[in-house]
């Protein structure tokens, strides 16, 4: 029942974009995240739009899949399209009764709703495809600079891996403590708000305590195998560039030379005529 | 008939990649009364068949009766259907929430909304069922050993009173002793109650001595369903499950073997141990 979130999850199989370097995809993303929000023109976001698409189909995870996961946030999408489709003034498209809508406001909603859903898709493409471990990893290595600053880096690195590892074993737990307190005849459904929270005591006690029982076990297997946090420590396997991820550094430069080419094509022009 | 299982298939994660077909077209019926064992290597998918008994898993298709009725109709009370099929999860002890033994017990006919009277005596006789030391009642679950915490959980469900009880490998993890224990309880609960029982366990030495009726599972599948004997006299079949048949089949087996004139089909140590005395006219 709770496992049919997907937003954030891996999935696993095999392709161009999982075995890419971390690195390179925790750039990418941010690069792109960036990029989508300076285009003032319909040439940038089909740039943009058709990056992403190659990207969809580079990376094997079924297009479906993904936006089972976008359901959850279909409600602030449809929020931002309805406020700037009635709420921007200009010139007036239809109106009826109080309500007018605007060629502006059609406009905006539309690069808006766009905006946001190749914000998210971008942004799920990375996590569908790197293991929570690959982008701990990724992450630690990328920010290792900011030991400089006597930032904790490995430190801050390993909680985040521990944590995104523990997710999903408390939402199988969680699953399992319901199934067997549901078999005892509780009831998470129904009843008002007080009802409700009280009935879920006997899910929470549970969980608490077996989260912390597996804490304590986890702790205790890594001081056995001698962890003393990350100085002077090695990695199995090592984070190394290989030629697919020079290529793909490449397509993203090429990519960002493009879509600022193109994105700002008027600026551009405004800019050479001046001259 | 009590419970029917009628053609029923569960797929986990159906649509992802990742799909496991978990069930596939089970067929049983399960009359009042039978203490059933359910044996299966670790994945066959005993866990997923015995959580349909009660409706905490909905077939992916296929459908299940319990006396007559479909569970899947609609307006079918599942809550109702779980007080009469009791399920016991493995490692049960986990579940445990209360801040004493006994208010933990209560909570499950608590829920069938009975008077305060009525559920407290239903604790009380389930506790004492099965055989929980009546000084300990009133101290924290947590701090009970392995064992005894898992019997409180047994009493959990036994509490409730269902017709069925249904107990997910109630001996992992537990030592030898607490094993026997266990499953020396469950059998006098059998004989006292006239339950029906399900017993699931991936080892033939827990279930040859105490069932009346065997299922094998393999890969989503049942592939025997008999009585112990007959289904020891496919060694070889289950072996290619991982699976064994019990110790004594093995000795009788090599005996057998040697020359020696045995009953090759006594299932339980003491009928083993009759035939090989027998052998030796020594009766
Ligand atoms: N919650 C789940 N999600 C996905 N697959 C599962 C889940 N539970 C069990 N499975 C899979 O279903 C199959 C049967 O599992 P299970 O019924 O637990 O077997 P058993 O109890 O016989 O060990 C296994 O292959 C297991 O990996
Ligand atoms: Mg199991």
């Amino acid at each position: 029942m709770i496992r049919d979130i997907t937003i954030g999850q891996y999935y696993q199989t095999d392709s161009v974009l999982h075995r890419l370097d971390p690195r390179v995809k925790l750039l990418g993303t941010l690069v792109y995240l960036v990029s989508l929000f300076c285009f003032h023109n319909p040439a940038g976001y089909a740039v943009a739009l058709l990056f992403l698409i190659l990207c969809i189909r580079l990376s094997h995870v079924p297009f479906g899949y993904m936006i089972k996961g976008m359901k959850s946030i279909m409600f602030i999408l449809m929020i931002t399209i309805l406020f700037n489709l009635f709420l921007t003034s200009g010139t007036v498209l239809v109106s009826f009764w109080k309500i007018t809508i605007t060629v502006e406001g059609l406009k905006l909603a539309i690069t808006m709703a766009l905006r946001l859903c190749m914000l998210i898709i971008g942004a799920s493409l990375m996590t569908l495809t790197t293991t929570p471990n690959h982008l701990t990893d990724g992450l630690e290595k990328g920010l290792r600079f900011l030991k400089v600053i006597k930032m904790p880096v490995h430190e801050i690195a390993m909680m985040m891996a521990i944590a995104l590892r523990f997710i999903p074993i408390l939402l199988e737990e969680t699953d399992k403590i319901m199934k067997a307190q549901l078999a005892r005849g509780a009831d998470f459904e129904s009843g008002g708000l007080v009802r409700r929270a009280r009935a879920m005591v006997p899910l929470l006690v549970p969980l608490f305590v077996s989260a912390f029982r597996r804490a304590n076990d986890l702790a205790m297997a890594m001081e056995a195998r001698c962890y003393r946090g990350g100085d002077g420590r090695t990695k199995m396997k090592p984070l190394i560039y290989a030629g697919r991820d020079y290529a793909a550094y490449i397509i993203l430069l090429a990519y960002l030379v493009i879509s600022i080419f193109l994105g700002r094509w008027s600026v551009m022009t405004e800019l050479l005529t001046s001259l | 008939m009590a419970i029917i299982v009628d053609h029923v298939n569960y797929i986990y994660g159906q649509d992802t990649e990742q799909a496991v077909h978990a069930l596939q077209d089970i067929n049983l019926q399960i009359p009042d009364g039978q203490f059933i064992g359910i044996i299966g290597h670790t994945g066959s998918g005993k866990s997923t068949l015995v959580q349909h008994l009660n409706g905490l898993l909905k077939a992916t298709s296929g459908s299940i009766y319990y006396n007559g009725q479909d569970i899947y109709d609609e307006g079918y009370n599942l809550k109702d259907l779980r007080s009469h099929v009791g399920l016991v999860f493995q490692y049960p002890e986990h579940q445990l929430f209360e801040v004493d033994v006994f208010s933990d017990v209560c909570f499950g006919p608590k829920n069938l909304g009975l008077s305060k009277k009525e559920v407290e005596l239903r604790a009380f006789d389930a506790l004492r069922q099965v055989g929980f030391p009546e000084e300990l009642f009133y101290t924290s679950p947590f701090d009970l050993s392995g064992g005894q915490k898992r019997r409180v959980a047994i009493a959990g469900v036994l509490a409730m009173k269902p017709d069925v009880l249904i107990l997910d490998e109630p001996t992992a993890g537990l030592d030898p002793k607490g094993r026997e224990d266990i499953l020396d309880m469950v059998k006098r609960l059998q004989q006292e109650s006239g339950m029906t029982i399900l017993l699931v366990s991936h080892s033939m030495d827990d279930v040859a001595e105490y069932v009346d009726r065997i299922l094998v599972m393999d890969h989503g599948r049942v592939v025997f369903d008999d009585v112990p004997r007959q289904v020891f006299s496919h060694v070889e079949e289950l072996e290619e499950m991982h699976l064994a048949a019990p110790q004594v089949t093995y000795i009788l087996r090599d005996l057998k073997k040697a020359g020696i004139e045995v009953d090759e089909n006594a299932t339980t140590v003491d009928e083993a141990a009759s035939t090989i005395l027998q052998a030796f006219g020594k009766k």
